[in-house]
């Protein structure tokens, strides 16, 4: 863990760095980007927010026991739970990753973890617009085509990250 | 802060000037630049369709979608220092080939 904390601090350090070169470079640019950075910020404290507040109720009722009855191994209805979850899942990914460590600790597969962030790709709201742009037959077939990817992949990593 | 910045620096105009018309390096090239970018989902739509009207394959065109929105380079460090770097690893390069094999299912199932 302690490897992991420091590798975050080094990637936060490259990060400013790299503003920092951005800013010798163009200061309208740094200027842009900070900018957005603050938005995508106020739109992820709300979500993060929620995050924290599942976090809890997860940690308070989400047991090792009860993951291994319900969702450890490859039954079905841990695969439906985890590509309902990625699809209807809101926020940005990495708000995510905490959480599911959470749960890995309790037991949750590799597989149903990489199931999930497959599956948070497909999301509903931006449906309608993918549509627009690409028709609602190539949307149908591909959203169903990636959730039958994501239980592949899902199956793959399982394999791979028992070896 | 990373993927602003990587959005601030990277035109529009760039992802329409690196694919070659022809499938299969254009799958891998749409995988890897879908790869790369960050961003909303919207923008990916509106970056396929422009590359559609350009003479780029479908299928490419799905790998750039699929990508952007399965594979994290950018979250990656964040990815593998909550998940383990193995893990992180893995999901994403699988994904970029899952994102060429999702790119020509889809294509196969509509028969174009």
């Amino acid at each position: 863990m302690g490897k992991r904390k420091s590798f975050g601090w080094w990637f936060l350090l490259a990060v400013i760095l790299g503003n920092g070169i951005v800013f010798l470079f163009s200061h309208s640019a740094f200027t842009t980007s900070i900018n957005l950075f603050v938005k995508i910020l106020l739109r992820v404290i709300p979500v993060l927010a929620i995050v924290f507040v599942l976090m809890t109720l997860t940690n308070y009722f989400i047991t090792p026991k009860f993951i291994k009855k319900h969702l450890k191994g490859s039954k079905l209805k841990g695969w439906l739970i985890f590509i309902a979850g990625g699809i209807l899942s809101t926020g940005p990914i990495y708000m995510w990753y905490p959480l599911l460590a959470e749960l890995n600790k309790k037991g949750l597969s590799f597989g149903l973890i990489s199931c999930f962030l497959y599956n948070r790709a497909i999301k509903i709201p931006w449906l309608p617009l993918a549509v627009a742009y690409f028709g609602g037959a190539y949307v149908a077939v591909l959203t169903a085509v990636m959730i039958v990817a994501s239980i592949a992949q899902g199956l793959l990593i399982n394999k791979l990250m028992t070896k | 802060m990373l993927a602003s910045m990587i959005s601030t620096i990277i035109p529009s105009s760039f992802y329409t000037t690196l694919f070659s018309r022809n499938v299969f390096s254009d799958s891998l090239i749409g995988s890897a630049i879908g790869s790369i970018s960050a961003g909303n989902p919207v923008t990916s739509y509106i970056l396929g369709g422009e590359l559609l009207k350009r003479g780029v394959s479908l299928i490419a065109v799905t790998a750039f979608i699929v990508a952007w929105v399965t594979i994290g380079v950018i979250q990656f460090p964040t990815e593998a220092a909550i998940l383990g770097r193995r893990f992180a690893l893995l999901r994403n390069v699988s994904s970029f080939v899952f994102a060429i094999l999702v790119g020509a299912g889809t294509v196969a199932i509509l028969g174009l």
